[in-house]
């Protein structure tokens, strides 16, 4: 098709390198950009955890001075933060950049550029929120960056100016990629793959796309009205101006609660799919893991006061707000019976994906216990701000969340690279993160109940403390080296390959159909699906009838037994050929988009606009040309340049 | 769907799972984040609403009749940006053209109004920085009126391309997907119009302001 569009002048050609570094700044593939997602949130996981260990170290003995106060501050604010944004987040988001087109049957998300730009604003917004490190200023009112303590009078320094211009940053990557992964898994769905057909690691990604796209602009408005108070002086959270520091918890509760599920939903979709693998039996009640993961979603917008249970809301909305985090347990329990119903009289295979994923599900089990704990306000009121409310969200957040990202990291890694990560060293690095775990968050429990209070940066002798905190810091010692096992695994696997076949764990879903690596194009054709783990079936087909029963004769109105069929057979009559394989150029004739720099190049225009609200309007200017040079020359250039 | 969703990477946009337009879901998606955005800056809003401390108040510097001209215009804006939507995909080029020039035309009226406004209030001693209620309405209108501006450049461009035939009736998406991220601004501006305007209209000071003061 021949028609006029309009132009944009470029400065650069296009690239077009398979290899060096315009190959990155230009890809738009989606199994690269999952990659340099990965590697980035790797390197920030490392970075806040030496941040961890330094705290550690510091509560080691009481009256301690290995650090001032100041610095410890500094310490657990950037520590806080750059877990649940810089590591957790963008270590899902590189889940979902692998693995939504391949699980789908899809060559790349919907919106590829797009794709790149998330990225690359993710990026240079970390960087940027970092930087706060050489001013020497970095932030150090909590991730929560509660007001007033955030207001520049009872905080002057650049610090939290730095995290909240870092953090909406971020949120523009957040929102971009969760739009486009909404899209992607709603509209880029191979022929015959009906909602109740998705993988649900999909399903999981879904949901936890809407929550982001949802939550996100709340943190967003919380930051613009922290930036304005802090840099125009406005009133928002100004009790001087009649402004009500208690709206600052509100809002960003409001996102913050949903934000934890954007954390944890993901590695529940990620468990999801190792146990069905490794107990090779389909997931147990699919259905209601889907409903359930919806459930806790919708319900998790209607929690975020049992935060904020000691600010003397009234007894009505404690009650309310009570009674609504107890129920959103109902939800979470629901799917762990569903994970140990997947494990029952399943032909379990244990490897090291799967002990990441069975520990999981017992160390999330003790982290929602003590969740529903403090979701009554009496009890709440004693472990307010004490190291039971730290040991309880590190039992979700790490014990769930990253050893469920580890057990994915383990099982779609051959998929990745075509090469095994070694097993000895894999259960060397599970046993240790577990058992540090343990030792370093377990012992939080007994320091909260005896009334230790979080943030302190040291403590009185003769309180009690020390035995417990010393087991916590050497426990934290070996979690950190469990994480040091896993970068030896990557680099002795690398030097020792064991090459892994297109379907090395005889897998359930479409990803493990394509060779490992996957081509760039990752389907020669695209798949035709007809059962819920229709790779699966395609292998077993003797399988299909122990969880199907064919109510026609007709094969291709194979309903699932007790699985609602929502009866939309769309385009089953799909001819899954790639018709001009043999004409055009390389791969195989199938069009993949082109690369383009503009997604970089606008991602610098809003990073220095950003750091402009540091610095002064002159910066700001400076980034008008690169936003605008970005902008028009994305949205004037095809996708593809005629040939 | 087709074959098309088989063969090349562009199609799938267009032929989906959905059936919908995956640009079209893409810009339904985003405004339900958007909601999420002016929804909390609106919350602000009310929950200060006649909180603050020192004038001028709502009553003493709010222009109801103005303001409903700027608004009507906004409205007006809307049914231009349907009759430009109808005429393009008819492929009556010229009509197509003038109508997106006067969804452009109504847009930077209204922008003209606001700035106006902006200045009439500051000259009369309203800042962000005088009291909550120059603080919420300004950021809340600042950031509605940022929309509209982005708006307005975003129809320029589709005016000069329907203009010089780049956006024909068989990629009328284009126009349509601008036309729903502007009927949403119009639909923000009748939210903030009634919360700010009409309901808040008749603020004064809250009980006992002056005395905390003096």
């Amino acid at each position: 098709m021949t028609t006029k569009s309009l132009t944009f002048p470029r400065l650069f050609p296009r690239p077009k390198a398979d290899t060096g570094i315009w190959s990155w700044i230009g890809t738009v593939d989606h199994k690269r950009i999952g990659t340099l997602y990965g590697i980035t949130a790797f390197i920030w996981f490392i970075v806040g955890g030496i941040e961890a260990l330094l705290l550690r170290v510091q509560l080691a003995r009481p009256e301690n001075d290995f650090l001032d106060p100041e610095a410890f501050n500094q310490l657990f604010t950037m520590h806080g933060t750059t877990m649940v944004f810089l590591v957790v987040m963008p270590l899902s988001a590189a889940f979902f950049n692998w693995l939504i087109p391949l699980q789908i049957g899809a060559r790349d998300v919907a919106f590829p550029r797009l794709n790149a730009f998330s990225f690359w604003v993710f990026l240079l917004g970390s960087l940027l929120l970092n930087v706060s490190w050489i001013t020497g200023d970095a932030p150090n009112g909590g991730w929560f960056g509660y007001a007033p303590n955030s207001s520049t009078t009872f905080n002057p320094g650049i610090g939290m100016t730095y995290w909240v211009v870092g953090l909406n940053i971020l949120g523009v990557a957040s929102i971009a990629a969760g739009l486009n992964f909404i899209v992607t898994i709603l509209n880029m769905r191979a022929p015959g793959m009906t909602m109740f057909k998705l993988p649900i690691f999909t399903w999981m990604t879904l949901i936890t796309s809407v929550l982001i796209v949802l939550a996100m602009p709340v943190l967003a408005v919380a930051g613009i009205q922290l930036l304005s108070d802090r840099v125009y002086g406005t009133y928002f959270f100004d009790s001087l101006g009649g402004g009500d520091p208690v709206l600052w918890q509100n809002i960003f509760w409001l996102f913050g609660h949903p934000e934890v599920y954007i954390l944890i939903l993901p590695a529940m979709g990620i468990v999801s799919e190792v146990l069905p693998t490794f107990a090779r039996k389909p997931l147990f009640g699919y259905p209601f893991v889907v409903f359930a993961g919806a459930a806790i979603a919708f319900m998790g917008w209607f929690v975020w006061a049992h935060h904020m249970f000691t600010v003397g809301l009234g007894p009505a909305a404690n009650s309310a707000f009570a009674i609504s985090t107890m129920l959103i347990a109902v939800p979470t329990g629901v799917k762990i019976f569903n994970w140990l119903g997947t494990l029952w009289r399943g032909n379990i295979r244990l490897n090291t994906p799967m002990l990441f994923s069975i520990s999981f599900i017992a160390m999330f089990t003790i982290g929602g216990l003590s969740g529903v704990m403090h979701a009554s306000p009496p009890t709440d009121a004693q472990q307010q701000d004490t190291y039971f409310v730290v040991a309880h969200f590190h039992y979700v957040l790490v014990g769930g969340a990253l050893l469920g990202i580890f057990s994915g990291i383990y099982f779609w890694w051959p998929k990745f690279t075509g090469w095994f990560l070694n097993e000895k060293l894999g259960l060397t690095n599970w046993a240790l993160m577990l058992i540090g775990f343990n030792f370093t968050f377990g012992p939080m429990h007994w320091l909260g109940m005896d009334g230790m209070p979080r943030r302190i940066y040291t403590y009185a002798e003769d309180m009690g403390w020390e035995t417990s905190n010393l087991f916590s810091t050497i426990g934290s010692m070996l979690l950190g080296l469990g994480i040091l096992v896993f970068i030896i695994n990557v680099f002795y696997s690398k030097m020792n390959k064991k090459m892994a076949s297109a379907d090395p764990w005889d897998g359930r879903t479409l990803e493990w159909s394509v060779p490992s690596p996957p081509p760039p194009h990752d389907f020669d054709e695209i798949p035709q699906v007809k059962y819920r783990d229709d790779f699966w079936f395609k292998k077993h087909p003797e399988t299909i009838a122990q969880y199907y029963h064919d109510e026609h004769d007709d094969q291709d109105q194979a309903v699932p037994s007790g699985a609602q069929f929502d009866g939309d057979d769309e385009a089953v009559a799909v001819p899954a050929v790639a018709e001009n394989k043999s004409n055009g150029h390389g791969h195989g004739g199938i069009h993949l988009p082109d690369m383009s720099y503009y997604p970089f190049v606008l991602s610098v225009g809003i990073t220095i606009f950003g750091a402009g609200f540091l610095t002064n309007t002159y910066v700001i200017a400076a980034g008008v040309p690169f936003f605008l040079w970005g902008l028009l020359g994305w949205s004037m250039e095809p996708v593809n340049d005629p040939e | 769907m087709t074959q098309a969703a088989t063969t090349g990477y562009q199609d799938p946009i267009e032929n989906t799972s959905t059936g919908l337009s995956s640009r079209k879901l893409m810009m339904w998606a985003f405004l339900a984040s958007d909601v999420m955005f002016f929804g909390t800056f609106i919350a602000t809003y009310l929950v200060y609403r006649g909180k603050s401390l020192v004038g001028p108040y709502p009553s003493e510097i709010l222009d109801i009749p103005v303001t409903s001209v700027s608004t009507f215009v906004l409205l007006m804006s809307s049914l231009a940006m349907v009759l430009a939507l109808h005429y393009l995909k008819n492929g009556e080029k010229n009509k197509a053209t003038l109508w997106i020039l006067a969804v452009v035309v109504l847009g930077t009226v209204f922008m003209g109004f606001q700035v106006v406004e902006f200045r009439l209030f500051a000259q009369e001693g309203l800042t962000p920085r005088t009291n909550l209620f120059g603080t919420t309405f300004f950021i809340l209108t600042g950031i509605h009126g940022a929309h509209v501006t982005i708006g307005v450049i975003w129809m320029a461009f589709l005016a000069y391309g329907s203009h010089k035939g780049t956006l024909r009736s068989d990629n009328s998406m284009d126009l349509e997907i601008a036309g729903l991220y502007w009927h949403f601004v119009d639909i923000v501006w009748i939210v903030i119009f009634t919360v700010i305007y009409l309901i808040s209209a008749a603020d004064g000071p809250p009980p006992g302001a002056e005395t905390i003061l003096h």
